[in-house]
């Protein structure tokens, strides 16, 4: 029995074994469902197999809005334990391990797969390409993310969670601080889903630079297609930093090494400086495609074309630049001198400023725009102020004097979400609610979409402003209790009623699908929202081809050109058409990176050999196989064009 | 013939042969810490160069513009990276 004492939970209680009897009755749930409904063939060969840009999409899409849930979950738990002083609810352990998987679910297995999943499905039709120029690789990305996510969630009931934050700065994440194998799943988990990403971040600038339709210049690149490059080009320099660190880290863990140890010549700060160099460009990898989004949605319902195009383009390339030059302000506290931190605070303070033309650039499109308040733009209209005032309090921030008062307290805690829930939470859906008649031939109501907005907005606001006066009141971040006589409590229980709001919000846009699912019409155009880009322009549901003849884009709107100056899309003869085979390498690839991580997070060491040989193993394979894809015939696709353009 | 005959990669491959011989030296003789790594740095870098250039084509497509720009971006931020990073590690740390 001693082996598996090792996969027990170190710190038990209640709501832990109640998960584990959920997910186990979940699990059986899904298999007694697929095998009675005979779903299991259709499973595998439409989407665990699939190397379509748009299915991925969609697998991406679904995964984070469950992650979202986990992570909302926890926010939930979070807030209540400090809705009261000296409350009882959590223990000061699960509050620590709480606000890890809080933090890194939010972050790496929400945000980053909903923005891959708007990516995915979006990029390839705004440019007029086919699929992604590495498809089989793009799936491969999914997979590798997808079970790095499942390592790490499952690490609360097998063997116990990480517990030294989503930052997990060494020495605290280290061996003799942090005992439990949770730490392991931290450094493995993110390293399988790193690489995906990093993947991906290769893959798409690929596709952004090579397949675009003719006559699409890069000055005529759709907005949220030059957003996705440059987060994706900071993709590329960013993970491979995180890459290294993570595998330092695993290596002071399991084999005994010192590169973030406080003794042997270790340097401990060393990792929280490795984390941030990865960990602030990773901040703008979020947001850019946001804005994407956003500028999409401002152009498309304020009737008018983007106001300063080449300023908006300009300014994220800078953004992109300066986004490396600034990870030091996260620890303007550790000991640095002042020079150093003024050179930190001048590049922090400096990177606002291509963030303010943008701002600007959104409210002149605005400006005598006939403005059409759908939901997309509801939540566009609502991120604009909202997100400047996140934006004010990070130059705050950035001041590095004033910073010691603010370092490590709610203040922090409440700038942070005040730019990712308006920035990016409202921009992808935002972007889910722009993108899902295109996605899946129906649109979600308005009605329930509208008051889904205004609840996260109202609920974001009581849930996060008393955070920024309980922080300069010195309430201290990640601290998992408080007395009466700090006098915190009012606004804690403020925090908590905007959270249950938040909660609600969430709550609703569940029921939307579900009611949308049901009721709304199917009888859409493929152009619902009267919009502007290439990706409208063909139709819906999106034929696996995505566009029967190549499009032609003159200039940065070609659909709206077709639609108001009698610009030809579609120039071309059918001709048929070249498209990757399904493969089911990728999947078995990520089953096994699973396997592997998992055998690594215990230091299993024979099962990890084994699944090591097996990686390269399937990896030697891929480069033996002849796959030449397939050809789509110019008749098939005559019957499908026809059949999907209806009785016109 | 002169055509057949792929002189710029046999040059290349045996410029990378002598850089990684100088580099050997290293092992071999007893220099200063400081001069050790200053020629593995140098060799390393010129090596990376070569590879990139010479076999893997970097030039020799249309795509020559986007290769190079991506190729000094990243030199640019991994030199921004080590400097910064021994900036509040070393040199500014009190």
């Amino acid at each position: 029995m001693e082996f598996f004492d090792r996969f027990a939970v170190p710190h038990p209680s209640p709501a832990i074994y109640a998960s584990m009897v959920a997910i186990s009755l979940t699990a059986l749930a899904v298999i007694a469902g697929l095998t009675h409904f005979k779903k299991w063939g259709y499973l595998w060969r439409e989407w665990l197999t699939t190397v379509d840009h748009k299915r991925i999409g969609i697998m991406y899409l679904i995964s984070a809005l469950l992650m979202l849930f986990r992570g909302g979950v926890d926010a939930i738990m979070l807030r209540a334990q400090l809705a009261t002083p000296d409350a009882k609810l959590l223990d000061a352990q699960h509050y620590n391990e709480i606000f890890t998987t809080h933090g890194v679910v939010m972050i790496l297995f929400m945000a980053m797969p909903f923005i891959m999943a708007l990516m995915n499905f979006v990029v390839p039709l705004q440019i007029g390409a086919r699929d992604v120029a590495f498809p089989r690789l793009n799936a491969l990305s999914f997979w590798l993310f997808f079970m790095g996510a499942m390592l790490f969630n499952i690490s609360f009931v097998v063997g116990g969670s990480p517990d030294a934050g989503w930052t997990s700065y060494f020495p605290l994440a280290g061996n003799d601080f942090s005992t439990s194998v949770g730490t392991n799943y931290y450094m493995i988990a993110i390293q399988i889903a790193g690489i995906g990403t990093l993947m991906t971040g290769i893959n798409f600038m690929t596709t952004i630079l090579k397949m675009r339709a003719p006559g699409m210049t890069m000055m005529k690149m759709p907005m949220f297609t030059w957003s996705s490059l440059v987060a994706n080009l900071i993709i590329v320099f960013a993970f491979p930093v995180l890459t290294v660190a993570l595998a330092m880290g695993t290596m002071d863990r399991l084999f005994g090494t010192n590169f973030f140890t406080t003794d042997n010549g270790g340097m401990d700060m060393l990792w929280a400086n490795l984390f941030w160099v990865w960990g602030h460009p990773e901040v703008y990898i979020l947001i850019l495609p946001a804005f994407g989004i956003y500028s999409e949605i401002i152009s498309t319902f304020a009737r008018r074309n983007l106001y300063g195009y080449k300023s908006m383009v300009y300014s994220m390339v800078v953004i992109a630049a300066y986004s490396f030059l600034v990870w030091a302000h996260h620890f303007f506290t550790m000991g640095q001198g002042a020079l150093t931190n003024s050179i930190f605070s001048i590049t922090t303070m400096a990177i606002a400023v291509p963030t303010g033309v943008k701002i600007f650039n959104w409210l002149f499109t605005l400006y005598k725009g006939k403005i059409e308040f759908t939901t997309p733009m509801l939540y566009a209209i609502l991120f604009i102020p909202l997100f400047t005032l996140g934006g004010v309090t990070g130059v705050m921030l950035a001041m590095s004097a004033a910073d010691y008062q603010y370092h490590n307290t709610m203040f922090l805690v409440a700038h942070f979400h005040n730019v990712i829930i308006p920035g990016v939470v409202f921009a992808m859906l935002a972007g889910l609610t722009y993108y899902w008649p295109k996605m899946f031939g129906f649109m979600l109501n308005e009605k329930i979409g509208k008051w889904t907005a205004w609840l996260l907005s109202i609920g974001f606001i009581l849930a996060f402003m008393p955070m920024y006066i309980t922080g300069l009141d010195g309430q201290a971040r990640r601290m998992y209790t408080y007395s009466e006589s700090t006098g915190f409590g009012p606004l804690n229980m403020v925090s908590f009623i905007g959270a249950a709001i938040m909660g609600i919000g969430f709550i609703l846009i569940v029921y939307n699908i579900y009611y949308s699912t049901r009721y709304a019409s199917r009888d859409i155009s493929a152009d619902p929202w009267d919009a502007r880009t290439l990706e409208w322009a063909t139709h819906t549901p999106v034929p696996e081809y995505n566009f029967a003849a190549v499009p032609q884009a003159d200039s940065i709107e070609p659909l709206w050109d077709a639609k108001k100056k009698g610009h030809v899309l579609f120039k071309d003869k059918f001709e048929k058409i070249h498209m990757p085979n399904n493969s089911g390498m990728p999947f078995i690839i990520g089953c096994i990176f699973f396997a592997w991580g998992f055998s690594f997070v215990f230091g299993l060491w024979v099962p990890l050999i084994i699944t090591t040989i097996g990686i390269f193993v399937t990896m030697a394979l891929r480069s033996f196989e002849k796959d030449h894809g397939h050809y789509i015939s110019v008749e098939k696709i005559e019957e499908t064009e026809t059949k999907l353009r209806g009785a016109k | 013939m002169k055509e057949l005959f792929p002189a710029k990669q046999v040059m290349g491959f045996v410029f990378s042969l002598i850089l990684t011989a100088v580099a050997l030296i290293v092992y071999f003789m007893d220099m200063s810490f400081a001069a050790g790594m200053t020629i593995l740095l140098v060799t390393a870098f010129i090596q990376a160069g070569l590879q990139l250039v010479v076999f893997m084509h970097a030039g020799e497509t249309e795509d020559k513009g986007a290769i190079y720009t991506n190729i000094y971006y990243g030199v640019a931020m991994a030199l921004i990276t080590i400097l910064g990073t021994l900036l509040c590690m070393i040199w500014g740390y009190i």
